[in-house]
């Protein structure tokens, strides 16, 4: 009964917001250019299916390799800012200030830097706009470490790298999920981005940008729920590594 | 008897914004082999900073710690730690979170050796049936035994604790007392217990030590001749409310205020 609810109320949330968005544009009399109504995109993805494996997969790709590249750039740095309180003087003030940018003037930036390199500018957008978070939080997480963590083995003459594995580490998991989380997310903006305003651009972005140029609005309204499809997708896979490895974090529910 | 703490002469400051913070100045402490020292005296006088010193955690400005005949310059395995807060690792089961000082000082047990040496002990404690559980799902009471395990799982010669049973209620805790005194009774081990409690101190200390106001100098030492198989009742009879008056005394004594 419990299983029944969990995955029937959704169902039954969507299939209702369906029903209202058809009949949202039914009601209005909205032609296909205006607003494309739900059974408007069945059509469109079978038309275009094979473009949608084939883009959807650079989308898919390009988004892991640069959050893969934020985690490992980040969680360097965080390690810096946890350890040394010079390196989180230093570093601090210039991260906030970076983080303040809006990413979507870096499109031009980047592109013009490396011009042509598709592939390259897409991934790099993905990663910059992502480390952010999970920088601060393993930063956070190691320099607010509680001293006795660190005593009990250090009373042992523990080395600080069986320090950093055995405790610090671990404990800043849950942390660096929640990070993680807003970094999926944010990397599957910066993808997007890059892909829609690259003239030659490639990926689900690109595809929706020459459903707009060829005013073929059933394809645009398909690709946004492709995305949204995909962007669960890259979530709910970081909410399954989170429950392999920071599951301990879970109080149990009662 | 071979004295196995020795604290000679210890003097500290902290460095603060606002100049030296002196916080032990002419502390002087002995433990023999086994024995059980209680350190009581006035909040922030010092008796953390004392713990860490011996731990080999930090080394004092002036003086020296001796234990075991040995100079402390860095921490040692030989020493078990236990805190106010029980510092369980949430990721790992009760049992495995007994075992990791064994996992640091005892690269060559055999896994299944060190699973035996931590079940004897939750055992002992009362924990037998909880190995699996989570820290978690555990009662603070319950942590806090855990947490002695880990202290003396490795077989140290010297355990530190401070204030391990401060944040228990009053049931709990002489429970752990009297759990403390089940240990020593299978575990030798000397130990230097602080604590802000006097009946703590008086109930397992075989000597409670006095320390005055910061910066903390030993104002006091107190024998406690009391029987080592001694119940909670031995604290209502003469000779330990004797005891007990005399050490508040001293409190205030330490607290800049006069004995009465
Ligand atoms: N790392 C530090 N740097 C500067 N000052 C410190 C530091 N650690 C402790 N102190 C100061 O030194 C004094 C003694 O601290 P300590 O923790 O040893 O006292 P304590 O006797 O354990 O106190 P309590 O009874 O509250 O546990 C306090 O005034 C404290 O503020
Ligand atoms: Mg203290």
């Amino acid at each position: 009964m419990e299983k029944l609810q969990k995955i029937g109320v959704p169902i039954l949330a969507l299939v209702a917001f369906g029903l209202f968005w058809e009949f949202i544009v039914w009601v209005n009399g909205w032609p296909n250019y205006v607003m494309a109504s739900p059974s408007d995109l069945p059509a469109a993805y079978i038309r275009f299916w094979d473009l949608f494996l084939i883009m959807g997969w650079q989308t898919l790709w390009r988004t892991v390799l640069g959050l893969l590249i934020a985690v490992v750039f980040g969680t360097l740095l965080g390690m810096a800012m946890g350890f040394s309180k010079i390196a989180r003087d230093a570093l601090y003030p210039l991260l906030v200030g970076f983080n303040a940018i809006p990413k979507a003037t870096l499109v031009p930036v980047i592109a013009l830097l490396f011009i042509g390199q598709h592939d390259f500018n897409t991934v790099l957008m993905a990663f910059l706009i992502s480390f952010f978070p999970i920088a601060v939080s393993v930063g956070i997480g190691l320099s607010t470490l509680e001293p006795e963590y660190r005593d009990i083995l250090r009373a042992l003459g523990a080395s600080k790298v069986t320090i950093f594995w055995k405790i610090a580490l671990p404990k800043t998991l849950p942390e660096f999920f929640g990070a993680l989380k807003v970094a999926v997310t944010l990397a599957f903006i910066g993808t997007n981005l890059v892909e829609i305003v690259s003239p030659h651009g490639r990926g689900l972005g690109a595809l929706f940008k020459s459903g707009e140029t060829n005013a073929n609005y059933p394809l645009m309204f398909a690709v946004l729920i492709a995305l949204a499809v995909l962007g669960i997708v890259l979530y709910y896979a970081v909410v399954a590594l989170e429950k392999i490895f920071a599951g301990w974090a879970e109080r149990p529910q009662s | 008897m071979e004295n196995l703490i020795d604290i000679r002469d210890v003097r500290h400051a902290y460095s603060t914004k606002s100049g030296p913070l002196p916080v032990l100045d002419g502390l002087n402490l002995s433990v023999p082999k086994g024995e059980f020292c209680a350190v009581v005296g006035p909040s922030g006088c010092g008796k953390s900073t004392l713990t860490r010193l011996v731990a080999g955690l930090m080394k004092p400005d002036e003086g020296e710690v001796w234990l075991h005949g040995e100079l402390v310059k860095s921490p040692r395995k030989t020493v078990g730690m236990a805190f106010q807060n029980p510092v369980m690792l949430e990721w790992r089961s009760i049992i495995e979170n007994v075992m990791l000082p064994l996992e640091i000082v005892a690269n060559g047990m055999s896994k299944a050796d060190k699973t035996a040496r931590a079940m004897e002990l939750l055992e002992l404690v009362g924990l037998k049936g909880f190995e699996h559980k989570r820290p978690s799902e555990l009662s603070g009471g319950m942590r806090q035994r855990a947490s002695l395990c880990r202290a003396i799982v490795h077989k140290p010669d010297v355990l530190i604790m401070d204030e391990p049973f401060g944040a228990l209620d009053n049931f709990t805790r002489e429970d752990l007392w009297q759990t403390m005194r089940d240990l020593r009774a299978k575990e030798p081990f000397t130990c230097i217990l602080i604590t802000h409690d006097l009946r703590e101190s008086v109930f397992l200390g075989d000597q409670v030590v006095v320390l005055s106001g910061r910066p903390a100098r030993t104002q006091y030492v107190l024998d406690v001749d009391l029987p080592a198989d001694r119940t909670i009742e031995i604290l209502y009879e003469k000779q330990a409310v004797d005891m007990l008056h005399i050490l508040r005394d001293q409190i205030r004594i330490a607290q800049g205020r006069e004995a009465h």
